[in-house]
């Protein structure tokens, strides 16, 4: 029971991070990211590739920050100019893309075979049961900095430019920000933070294959961020947690349903997440913690 | 050459079969402004009313395609009305993730009801026509000729009858339409029971060629967009002239690349379209 306390929290950590990510690029300058399993896919096969070719571990998770962020300016390139609509359809294909590759480049990434024996860092020093700990504490702890800087960054000038972006962009540009470069930024770096959670996520789980990237992933982490509150980096990570939680629950609420086959009691629980996601967009659309539009500063008067 | 003519052949036929969702996400997308990715599992529902139809009441396609447009079409109505109507007024953003949170509750009602197997048609086998070097499907020639008539159908009705002249008008401008006296909810209703009912048509085509499982419809969404985005977002003749485009490009692809990166052709087809000609190739929203 602790162990799989242990690894529901840990899990909760790697899918605040992705909540972060996509409410630093959503609730930031309004753009949205539908390929954030692809980012995630993308981060974990790098640490992966660089760790197994004989690099240590934190330079495997640089590996998936910089893949990530470089992966994200092309993405975003060619859409900048366009409607946000747009953006939402490439992100899209751009994870089946990396789903494709996952699964057909087996010099890089075994294929369906998928990476095993991933290196897990302290393992042999600390046993299993103190690595689960040490990893929990590990991934709190990134959430934790990775919480504070984006909070900060939400109250900053910078942080007041983007949400200006996101709601009204021609204005933005009228009042000198450069809109394109906002972007572009915002989304790269959201892209660097989901490719290390992917990293995270592939050191904990020392195995990964094509499966573990389901565009599934990107819903739950659309239903973290609209529950938790869009715009606000807490409301970010409350709303992962709430997600895997409620995750959780409907693996044992569905086991108390007699007579269904697993592929239906499968079924129920994806039904239940659209349906979460769903009734919040219409019940609490602005989600548990509301975003804080904070005052802006006073100017110094002319006088004094 | 022969090898070249038959891919033409091939992309022309796959892209009919693409073409008949991709003008209903056209039309809904013309109309409400939104990109509407439940259209995905309303191809698949299609498909498994057609497949009810055919393999389980022993009707012809025909039937069992008119059978799975009113199915889809109701059902597209019904899913629009409860879950994406009230939440057109925060935005396309929103509802395009409402729209694929309705997607995975369709999608699993499938799964729940069917399960995971594949499911084939009631179907006579025929032998391939040859002309020369080149080979055709009958099945795919008569699923060509369907979605030939779905189309012609489509522009009739856009043309000449009173509600595709207002769909037409609401896709213009909404506020000229609405101070003309156009009932706008109205209009929303036909295009999505026009757009699902389409999409679900689109998805027994697609099943005809192979066999179907509630991801059928998943499979296809990105080659629907591409085509959208191709043509032009909102443009329905624009989605089918995409469409085209997108399956001949799919199958040119096959000569050099394998089989397995088919969906890819979409993707950097979208990507290089909106970087040299980000309008489509018929230009946006011109129903």
């Amino acid at each position: 029971m602790l162990s799989y306390v242990i690894f529901t929290l840990t899990l909760c950590g790697i899918y605040a991070l992705l909540a972060l990510s996509l409410n630093l690029i959503w609730g930031g300058v309004g753009l949205v990211n539908l390929g954030l399993a692809g980012f995630f896919a993308v981060g974990a096969y790098a640490s992966a590739i660089a760790t197994g070719a004989g690099a240590p571990v934190l330079i495997g998770w640089a590996a998936a920050l910089i893949v990530g962020a470089v992966l994200g300016l092309v993405v975003t390139f060619a859409t900048l100019r366009l409607r946000d609509d747009y953006l939402a359809i490439v992100t899209l294909g751009f994870a089946e893309v990396i789903r494709l590759v996952a699964l057909n480049e087996r010099w890089l990434t075994k294929g369906s075979d998928g990476i095993s024996g991933i290196k897990a860092p302290l393992k042999a020093e600390l046993g299993l049961q103190g690595f689960s700990v040490f990893y929990l504490g590990l991934v709190t702890l990134i959430v934790l900095v990775v919480w504070a800087l984006l909070r900060r960054l939400d109250l900053s000038p910078y942080g007041r430019a983007m949400k200006a972006i996101r709601e009204d962009q021609q204005l933005a540009a009228f009042a000198g920000k450069t809109v394109l470069r906002f972007k572009l930024q915002a989304f790269a770096l959201s892209a660097a933070i989901a490719a290390l959670s992917g990293a995270l996520y592939a050191h904990f789980q020392s195995y990964i294959s094509p499966d573990h990237f389901q565009p599934l992933i990107t819903i739950y982490i659309f239903l973290a961020v609209t529950a938790g509150g869009v715009g606000r980096p807490s409301g970010a990570v409350l709303g992962a947690y709430l997600v895997v939680i409620f995750l959780e629950a409907t693996r044992f609420a569905t086991e108390w349903l007699p007579g269904l086959q697993p592929v239906q009691i499968a079924a129920m629980r994806e039904m239940m997440i659209g349906l979460a996601l769903i009734l919040v967009l219409h019940l609490r659309p602005q989600g548990i913690m509301p975003e804080r539009i904070p005052k802006a500063p006073r100017q110094p008067s002319p006088t004094a | 050459m022969t090898l070249l003519l038959q891919a033409l052949i091939n992309g022309l036929m796959t892209g009919a079969l693409i073409a008949v969702p991709a003008i209903g996400f056209s039309a809904i997308f013309a109309v409400l402004r939104y990109p509407n990715f439940a259209i995905a599992s309303y191809a698949t529902i299609g498909a498994f009313v057609a497949w009810w139809a055919n393999a389980g009441l022993g009707l012809p396609i025909v039937p069992a395609l008119a059978i799975a447009f009113a199915v889809t079409g109701v059902v597209g109505v019904v899913a629009e009305e409860i879950s994406l109507k009230r939440l057109r007024d925060n935005g396309a953003l929103i509802v395009a993730i409402a729209s694929i949170a309705l997607n995975l509750v369709l999608e699993n009602i499938v799964r729940f009801i069917f399960g995971n197997d594949m499911k084939g048609y009631d179907l006579p086998l025929a032998r391939d026509l040859r002309f020369g070097e080149l080979r055709i499907g009958p099945q795919q020639l008569q699923s060509l000729a369907l979605a030939a008539i779905i189309m012609a159908a489509m522009f009739l009705f856009l043309r000449y009858t009173r509600f595709g002249k207002a769909m037409r008008a609401v896709a213009d401008n909404p506020d000229l339409a609405r101070l003309k006296g156009i009932d706008p909810a109205r209009i929303a209703i036909v295009t999505v029971f026009l757009g699902a009912g389409l999409s679900g048509v689109g998805g027994v085509l697609i099943g005809l060629d192979t066999s179907i499982d509630p991801l059928t419809g998943y499979r296809v969404l990105l080659s629907v967009f591409a085509a959208a985005v191709l043509g032009g977002l909102g443009s329905i003749p624009g989605a089918v002239v995409g469409a085209l485009a997108l399956g001949v490009a799919e199958e040119l692809a096959l000569i050099v690349t394998p089989a397995t990166y088919r969906t890819a052709v979409g993707f950097v087809a979208i990507l290089i379209m909106l970087t040299f000609r980000p309008r489509g190739i018929l230009g946006e929203r011109a129903a």
